[in-house]
């Protein structure tokens, strides 16, 4: 059975004129010791889809479907049951290292809260296993450290520490929503081979958040390529980078910056921007900025067709011309 | 509270001034339990109404009082007045503020418009009904003090622990599977308290002054209790004959105000230098 499971998750904004999809229809199933990407840009649903998934959403987002850790249907699970879960079945780790620590509090406090709290450990032996933790995800001198404050680590270590933090409980899932982009290039190669570790070795079931296609190229076993709250393609993720199905894949890779490119060269953009929620067409969400885009796009919700093994959603799917 | 900001004093002349000045009225009200000059209550006929002297450093009252002694006596007064009128806002203020803002909706609103209500009456006048109400006296003036600072450290509380719970940690922490109790008390109060020090620093400030102003209306503390509102208000009558007698208690009244203020706005620099410089 697979770990975690998502079926038609959707989540909808309660706005003054209506319910506003943010998400529409996600499903996928995650296994022990795999990687889940989603990519997009900014605004294309993966936060969301993330905050869903732990059942963290703001008020005024619903979230529809069913979201099953280990068969339990977290949408229906009470706050008593969630917040068992946060932490301990399923952990977070967040974008932005230098914020989503508590400047108060010392760093083995704030590791040692999550094994007190979900474990009923004792202060000391949680401070013991802090040290442990703070080892393995490569901070050096791991004791000295746990006194510290964040304000005294750097970018990369804070973010250490949040991963740390996430595996305290040793979780079934660990959804980590842009790890690295917060933090300079050396620092994210080092945060990448970390959790793809993490992954192989403890047999973590990982979702990574990224618009990065680099980091999702070497980190997750499957990707999800999101626009306007949809999936537009997915797949093995060699085989989605590969094929290469959809229009919007197609705009993402082109957008990409080539090491062979001449100077000068104005690099490739995908014309116009993420359209707001409520401005997204009824059918396809990349119909306005589509380059393959027709008045049937418009309308309706366009079919799952198989390219070569990759899963577009598209009426007119295919390699690039 | 870096050490660097602790060395270098000077940098701080407002904190320095402030701490200063509270610490030695706490000292003198301190003193003033074990030693006085002369008894406060102590009536001397024959040296009534003497300007300040060897004898009576402050000058007598007009029962021959010790003036200096008196003060001495009346600053334990304010200070009690300070603690528990702070002490009764900041309690029933931070928890009414920490419930408006976890809870919300018609919660939130509710206490709200309450303090909004409590805000329309200028301090003194809010307190001279309620003593009306509760009858004069320096528990019930106290007290009256107290509910006014009610609303005030329940505004603050509300608009920063909204601040603190929209930050990323907080979303962290409910991530790690923290409950909203867990959060108040481990994420939004230790993030909080700096700022309701230094409110509450100036809320004592306001408190020592309300009293005053009580006790001069005859509603504080009754005598024989000394009270520097109420030597203020005996003074009246003398004060072309003894001047003194009015001006030793309301320069303590202002030098105790100024000082708590100053600390209250050095430790607020010290706590968030941004609004020094907003204010500058």
């Amino acid at each position: 059975m697979s770990i975690l499971e998502a079926e038609h998750l959707a989540v909808s904004i309660a706005t003054e004129t209506g319910a506003l999809p943010v998400v529409r229809d996600i499903s996928f199933r995650l296994d022990r010791g795999t990687t889940l990407g989603l990519v997009g840009e900014s605004g294309s649903g993966k936060s969301m889809t993330a905050l869903a998934l732990m059942r963290l959403l703001p008020e005024i987002a619903t979230a529809t479907g069913a979201v099953r850790l280990l068969g339990e249907d977290l949408l229906q699970a009470d706050e008593d049951r969630l917040c068992a879960v946060r932490g301990d079945r399923m952990a977070m780790v967040f974008q932005e290292p230098m914020t989503s620590l508590n400047p108060v509090h010392r760093i083995g406090d704030q590791i040692a809260e999550t094994l007190i709290l979900h474990r009923g450990a004792e202060r000391r032996a949680a401070l013991e296993e802090a040290a442990r933790l703070l080892d393995r995800v490569g901070i050096g001198t791991a004791r000295a450290r746990l006194a510290a404050y964040p304000h005294q680590l750097s970018g990369g270590q804070r973010q250490r520490v949040m991963i740390a933090m996430a595996l305290a409980c040793r979780p079934d899932v660990v959804i980590a929503d842009e790890p690295t982009s917060a933090l300079d290039v050396t620092v994210q190669a080092q945060i990448v081979d970390l959790l793809r570790g993490l992954v192989e070795e403890i047999g973590l079931a990982l979702i990574l958040i990224s618009h990065d296609l680099g980091v999702i190229g070497r980190l997750a076993d499957r990707v999800m390529v999101m626009y306007g709250g949809a999936v537009m393609e997915e797949g093995d993720t060699r085989t989605v980078f590969a094929v290469r199905a959809h229009p919007y894949t197609q705009g993402l890779f082109a957008a990409l910056p080539s090491r062979g490119a001449r100077k000068g060269k104005r690099l490739a953009v995908i014309p116009g921007t993420v359209p707001s929620p409520d401005a997204l067409p009824p059918g396809c969400p990349f119909y306005g900025r589509c380059p393959r885009g027709q008045d049937v796009c418009r309308e309706n919700t366009p079919p799952a067709v198989a390219i070569d093994g990759s899963l577009a959603r598209c009426f007119f799917p295919g390699p690039p011309p | 509270m870096s050490a660097l900001a602790m060395a270098r004093p000077y940098r701080r002349p407002a904190l320095v001034a402030g701490a200063v000045i509270t610490a030695t009225l706490a000292a003198i009200a301190l003193l003033s339990l074990a030693w006085t000059p002369y008894p406060p209550a102590d009536i001397d006929i024959a040296a009534r109404l003497q300007g300040p002297s060897a004898r009576h450093w402050l000058g007598t009252d007009q029962f021959g009082r010790d003036v200096l002694s008196m003060l001495m006596a009346g600053s334990r007064n304010s200070f009690a007045v300070g603690f528990v009128a702070v002490g009764i806002g900041l309690t029933l203020g931070v928890a009414l503020g920490l419930l408006a803002a976890v809870r919300g909706g018609i919660v939130d609103e509710a206490v709200m418009r309450l303090a909004d209500f409590a805000f329309a009456f200028p301090a003194v006048l809010s307190a001279i009904m309620i003593t009306a109400w509760l009858g004069p006296g320096a528990v019930n003036a106290i007290v009256a003090i107290g509910i006014f600072n009610i609303p005030v450290f329940a505004r603050l509380t509300r608009g920063s622990t909204l601040q603190v719970l929209g930050r990323d940690f907080v979303l962290a922490a409910r991530a790690a599977g923290k409950d909203g109790a867990r959060i108040v008390i481990e994420h939004v109060l230790p993030n909080i308290v700096g700022i309701l020090i230094v409110q509450g620093t100036i809320q004592f400030a306001l408190a020592i002054l309300a009293e005053a102003g009580l006790a001069y209306l005859g509603l504080g503390t009754q005598p024989p209790n000394p009270s520097w509102g109420k030597m203020l208000n005996e003074a009246q009558t003398f004060l072309h004959r003894s001047a003194w007698l009015a001006i030793f208690p309301g320069a303590a009244i202002a030098i105790t105000v100024l000082g708590f203020n100053l600390l209250g706005d050095g430790l607020r620099d010290l706590i968030d230098p941004r609004l020094r410089r907003v204010r500058r």
